[in-house]
């Protein structure tokens, strides 16, 4: 899509909230949105396979949009391109202010703006769990002493402070999955991409792992885009978008509890 | 946890992948140095048999190796006469074999030679030098390695002689080879009126530069170099040299195929881990100098236990009998700073391509497909 289009949106869908596009073409957000994509393609296999055919998005600060959808449906693809880890074909996409397409951005975004939490947890496995939680800051460059308090404060609120010198081999799924989140929540991003963040866990531990996942943000004003197959999950979100064939089909809030 | 804690975990994930690693560079430390030292040592003894109570060296021009050099006992006696002259040695090399010991040096020198004068005697007599008929004089180790002592007779080449004196000039080529008066070893080696160098011991070493002027001058088949020219010039010095390095490198370079291959291993076996680092925030210079600080590891460690090898193995040569006190290693600072350094950069050379192809890693793609 071309600076153009972006003045009237893609196929005649209005931009954004909060989305202007300036004289000089550059994109600027208004300070409570943190996610305006517009027509974002994305197609593998050298174009055969499209999996986004034209998502818009927005997500504000603070608020937990939830994208469900069967497998295959694009939900992941749309969280990678989110964090940068992919880029997309076409279309236009700030995150927290960034350019996820800019490799200096991209890398300043996973180090101060965004978390990860991935279906599988996705943990070095030779490392504690305090080491494992303090990647995201050895990453970033924070001293040790200055992570110190921050990675017992996550620990403990999520109840995993008297695993923190056991190595990841020696502890359960559920207690990866809270230790998967901790590190996501190191740098204190301002949006947490999680994929599936339930999808391994027995349905028990996954409602523990979700209401905590959501008491963290919430507590944090912490914006999440929760990609999931699960309904139940999904209508606990401020906003539900159904994600179908690479498309977003239907949004709205779906009265998520608070 | 610190950025070098992250290099340790994946080296101590795979030890024995870690330590073919260690190992391949520390053979190429200790091949080098081994062979250095001893080459250094092997140079450093030459150097001094030229260089005993002389100045300058005086030797037939363009001639490949000493050992073929010829200077004429007429050119002896004119060098002895030059203004410059304080003495003048003749030394006529030789090699020749006994039974078991197929090469033992033989140095032919005049009876008041300093590095006879000099030298401890264990036993005979310095001033019986050349007055025994038949005689023959050993350095220690020669007469520890052919079991002969005072008074026995060995059998040197086509003839038999006997040993008269034993003496140690802390040189392991003399103390491992066998003396001569001159004119014996002239007749001995078929060159009669012949000597391979005149060392030239000068009344004013500031005038080396005037005196090797006058011999070019007076004698146009031989050349005057003072010993530090001679040193820096000797083409087999030179060889030596060269072919030292140039095994040493071989021997790096194998050592570097061997962290190349150490590290891609590594990079195979976690591009999952790899792509969660990128997204935790790692740029791929980062994930560069995780690799770089593996092969840095790899290669710190192989550099001491390199350099415990060969400090074992010089030790061993030194003192092992078979070598006839010919290997007196000579460790200098340079060669240690040279082996180092080439340590270092096969070792980050090694690591170049795997750490290129672990940032270039694509976190979607690995975490999609692994």
């Amino acid at each position: 899509m071309n600076k153009h289009e972006s003045d009237t949106g893609v196929g005649g869908v209005p931009p954004p909230r909060g989305y202007t596009s300036t004289p000089g073409g550059s994109n600027s957000l208004t300070p409570d949105i943190l996610v305006a994509g517009r027509g974002l393609l994305k197609s593998y296999d050298a174009g055969r396979v499209r999996v986004l055919n034209g998502v818009d998005l927005e997500v504000r600060a603070g608020e937990i949009v939830a994208l469900w959808g069967a497998s295959g449906s694009g939900k992941s693809t749309l969280l990678h391109l989110l964090g940068g880890l992919d880029i997309a074909d076409a279309g236009e996409l700030t995150v927290c202010g960034l350019d996820p397409r800019n490799e200096t951005h991209r890398i300043e975004l996973r180090r101060q703006h965004l978390g990860f939490v991935f279906q599988l947890h996705n943990l070095i496995p030779d490392l504690t769990v305090e080491e494992n939680l303090r990647v995201p800051a050895l990453a970033a460059g924070i001293p040790q002493a200055a992570t110190k308090a921050r990675v017992r404060e996550l620990a403990e609120s999520v109840g995993i402070a008297h695993r923190l010198n056991h190595r990841i081999q020696d502890i359960s799924g559920g207690e990866r999955q809270r230790t998967a989140l901790c590190r996501a929540l190191m740098n204190s991003p301002k949006l947490l991409l999680a994929d599936e963040p339930t999808g391994s866990l027995d349905e028990e531990t996954g409602d523990t792992v979700f209401n905590l996942l959501r008491h963290l943000v919430r507590e944090r004003g912490i914006a999440v885009v929760l990609a999931t197959h699960e309904r139940r999950f999904a209508e606990q979100c401020d906003r539900m978008l159904h994600v179908r064939q690479g498309r977003i089909e239907g949004s709205g809030s779906s009265g998520g509890a608070k | 946890m610190r950025f070098l804690a992250l290099v340790f975990v994946n080296l101590r994930r795979h030890k024995l992948r870690a330590l073919i690693g260690v190992a391949g560079i520390s053979f190429g430390v200790a091949a080098m140095l081994t062979i250095l030292s001893i080459v250094n040592g092997a140079i450093g003894m030459f150097e001094r048999i030229l260089s005993v109570e002389s100045h300058c060296l005086v030797f037939e021009r363009n001639v490949s190796d000493l050992f073929f050099s010829s200077v004429t006992d007429e050119q002896v006696v004119a060098l002895r006469k030059m203004e410059w002259v304080e003495s003048a040695q003749p030394l006529l090399f030789g090699l020749v074999s006994t039974p078991g010991h197929p090469i033992v040096t033989c140095f032919g020198v005049e009876g008041d030679n300093p590095r006879l004068t000099k030298a401890k005697w264990r036993s005979g007599r310095p001033e019986d030098f050349g007055k025994i008929a038949g005689g023959i004089w050993l350095g220690t180790r020669a007469a520890d390695f052919l079991k002969v002592e005072l008074g026995q007779k060995i059998e040197i080449g086509r003839g038999e002689f006997l040993v008269v004196g034993v003496l140690s000039t802390e040189n392991g080529f003399e103390d491992g080879g066998v003396f001569l008066p001159l004119s014996e070893a002239q007749k001995f080696f078929h060159r009669e009126g012949l000597a391979s160098i005149v060392a030239i011991k000068l009344r004013d070493q500031a005038k080396a530069a005037e005196f090797s002027k006058a011999v070019a001058a007076e004698f146009s088949g031989l050349i005057a170099l003072e010993n530090r020219e001679f040193n820096q010039s000797y083409t087999q010095f030179q060889i030596l040299h060269f072919t030292a390095w140039a095994v040493g490198i071989c021997a790096f370079l194998l050592g570097g195929l061997g962290v190349a291959n150490t590290m891609l291993l590594s990079v195979f076996s976690r591009i999952r881990e790899i792509a969660v680092l990128r997204v935790c925030g790692f740029s791929s210079w980062q994930v560069s100098g995780l690799i770089f600080g593996e092969a840095s590891v790899i290669a710190t460690a192989g550099l001491m236990v390199g350099f415990g090898l060969g400090g074992l193995a010089l030790f061993a040569m030194g003192h092992a009998p078979q070598f006839q006190g010919y290997v007196q290693a000579v460790v200098k600072p340079a060669m240690v700073e040279g082996i180092i350094a080439t340590s270092l950069v096969t070792a980050l050379a090694g690591a170049i391509y795997p750490a290129y192809f672990a940032s270039k890693i694509q976190p979607a793609e690995a975490l999609r497909y692994e």
